[in-house]
């Protein structure tokens, strides 16, 4: 069928837009950025029985610069929360950040003085788990959500929709 | 114009975490350093400060168990412990036998399980990769327990002020006493591939060291002190829960050091066995809720015919229960040390003052003491030794 026929057994053809979601998606690799309670199931996740090496995801690196996922694991304190903010920001494009757990989403029962109200004030979130602390098996199932969501990623950026007729020259759409 | 002197004695100071590769949490070391030596090491804490004792103030007796939990969370009975106790210290509720038997088993399975973690850690920073994945082989067995009694794995809430919310379902015994008699097996796999470890030995002994004199004035509990050979153990010194009637021994360390912390806590795994096995012969049938309706609601089925019962259940559920006016300390000894619960009631449903006494907060202070005068990379043996969680240092 086509170029198929062509080349040589052993070899696939495929998009490099594919491959490299395909590279990326099967070896994520978390910075290990334990918080609090969540980090103790983070840890499960990696350890025997719920192994997330399974999922290619198993290499906790302790810089944030040979990682990039970074698993917000736990309430983030308002003393925290510029080095958070910083861990992000030396961790390479792309990145991915999963918010583990209900104080990390919205500040879960911890609604005072000291606790950020959802890590998303922060740093952009890709997947949010939800628990408190989420079950292994929540975590496994937010990787592989965020594994379909890089699965999507484009390598060109989307071009921006073609202007309406009538609409302003200047691209910006009205809501 | 200069005259020639001898080259300045110069130091680096470097800050070590609060995300650091040691598997610890959010612990801030400022380590001034001549060449590798730790001159000074200091501890910053409060990154996970989340104002649990003003929360608790705000919540009923019941609720602010559900906080106490997210304290230490690698003994999240241990801390339901520490506060109803206090709390059923102020009230002077007697609780059923059957209860106090179960919150023994429930306590010791806890330590063990805690422990399992700090033995992993411990060992994953100086390390033996391996053991974290073989003490997490062990530790999702406790974590069943948990899930069986409460349904939550990590954070159960299982204690009540009284009791229990209910009894343990017909699988637990069995359950735990399959436990017990395999874990001994695991635990000698563990001190087969540390205890005389070569690698292991050089890394911990003689490092860290705390004399008794030392160890006394700086207020440390739990194992941190107790490797240091002063025997105090607040199950034996104060006890709860009927602690005095069981038979069980306090582990002593000698020298102090990384080694002998190590070795004390793997021996309490081994007491703590020692404590389930005759706390599961205990167990007889029996309610596991205190015998006062005004802290325990009736009977599911009661309260649907009974109209008294229904009005009792409601004030419970909505408002809580008043607790009489006074203060009360309730100490426990949870796997890190002395855990206190000082509440403070003005007789309203809601506690006036919660204050904590944190085992790990009070142990961090040895930390410098530990690591002066040594490498860098023994502070990370230093921090591991003393089993620090920084919940509960920052709350």
């Amino acid at each position: 069928m086509g170029l198929e026929e062509l080349v040589p057994d052993g070899i696939l053809t495929t998009s490099v837009e594919k491959m490299v979601n395909w590279a990326r998606r099967s070896s994520i690799w978390p910075a290990s950025f334990g918080l609090a309670c969540c980090a103790i199931e983070m840890m499960a996740t990696a350890a025997s029985r719920y192994d997330l090496a399974r999922f290619g995801a198993e290499v906790f690196r302790a810089s944030p610069r040979q990682a990039d996922l970074m698993i917000v694991a736990g309430r983030v304190s308002k003393k925290m929360a510029p080095v958070l903010k910083r861990i992000y920001d030396q961790m390479p494009e792309p990145k991915w950040v999963i918010s583990m757990g209900a104080c990390a989403s919205c500040g879960g029962v911890f609604d005072d003085y000291a606790i950020v109200q959802g890590v998303d004030t922060v740093v952009p979130v890709d997947v949010y788990v939800p628990g408190c602390p989420p079950r292994p098996e929540a975590l496994i199932y937010g990787i592989m959500k965020l594994q379909e969501k890089i699965d999507r990623q484009r390598l060109k950026p989307e071009p921006p929709p073609a202007a309406e007729p009538g609409a302003p020259a200047s691209g910006a759409t009205t809501v | 114009m200069t005259t020639a002197t001898a080259p300045e004695f110069k130091t680096i100071t470097i800050n070590m975490g609060p995300q650091h590769p040691s598997t610890h949490g959010v612990l801030r070391l400022v380590i001034e350093l001549d060449g590798e030596t730790v001159v000074s090491l200091k501890p910053v804490v409060g990154y996970l400060h989340t104002g649990m004792e003003k929360i608790m103030e705000s919540k009923t007796y019941t609720k602010s168990i559900t906080v106490t939990d997210r304290m230490d969370y690698l003994s999240p009975l241990g801390n339901n412990m520490g506060y109803v106790g206090a709390v059923e210290k102020l009230m002077a509720l007697d609780i059923p036998e059957r209860a106090q038997v179960l919150r023994v088993v429930l306590l010791e399975l806890t330590r063990i399980s805690s422990h399992l973690v700090w033995l992993g850690t411990h060992s994953i920073d100086l390390g033996a990769m391996s053991m974290l994945l073989y003490c997490f082989r062990e530790r999702e067995k406790l974590l069943d327990v948990n899930e069986m009694i409460a349904g939550s794995r990590l954070t159960p809430s299982y204690f009540r002020v009284g009791g229990f919310f209910r009894d343990v379902p017909d699988t637990f015994v069995p359950y735990v006493r399959q436990f017990v008699e395999e874990f001994p097996r695991a635990l000698a796999e563990y001190q087969n591939l540390l205890s005389k470890n070569r690698i292991w030995m050089k890394r911990t002994i003689g490092v860290g060291t705390i004399t008794r004199e030392q160890a006394i004035e700086f207020a440390l509990t739990g194992p941190t002190l107790r490797g240091s050979g002063v025997n105090y153990d607040v199950r034996k010194t104060q006890p709860y829960c009927g602690y005095e009637t069981y038979d069980f021994e306090v582990p002593l360390g000698r020298n102090g050091d990384v080694y002998d912390r190590y070795l004390c806590r793997i021996e309490e795994m081994k007491q703590s066995l020692l404590l389930i096995r005759q706390g599961l012969d205990r167990l007889k049938p029996g309610s596991v809720r205190c015998n006062n309706p005004y802290v325990f609601p009736a009977d599911r089925s009661d309260v649907k015919l009974n109209m008294e019962e229904l009005i009792f259940h409601f004030k419970i559920m909505s408002e809580g229960f008043k607790v009489p006016a006074g203060d009360a300390y309730f100490p426990i000894e949870s796997p890190k040390g002395e855990l206190g619960f000082y509440v403070v009631s003005d007789g309203s449903p809601k506690p006036y003052r919660v204050r904590v006494r944190p085992p790990s907060f009070i142990n961090l202070q040895a930390l410098e003491t530990m690591c002066i005068g040594r490498m860098v990379s023994d502070a990370v043996a230093c921090i591991g030794s003393i089993d620090v969680v920084l919940g509960e240092v920052d709350r």
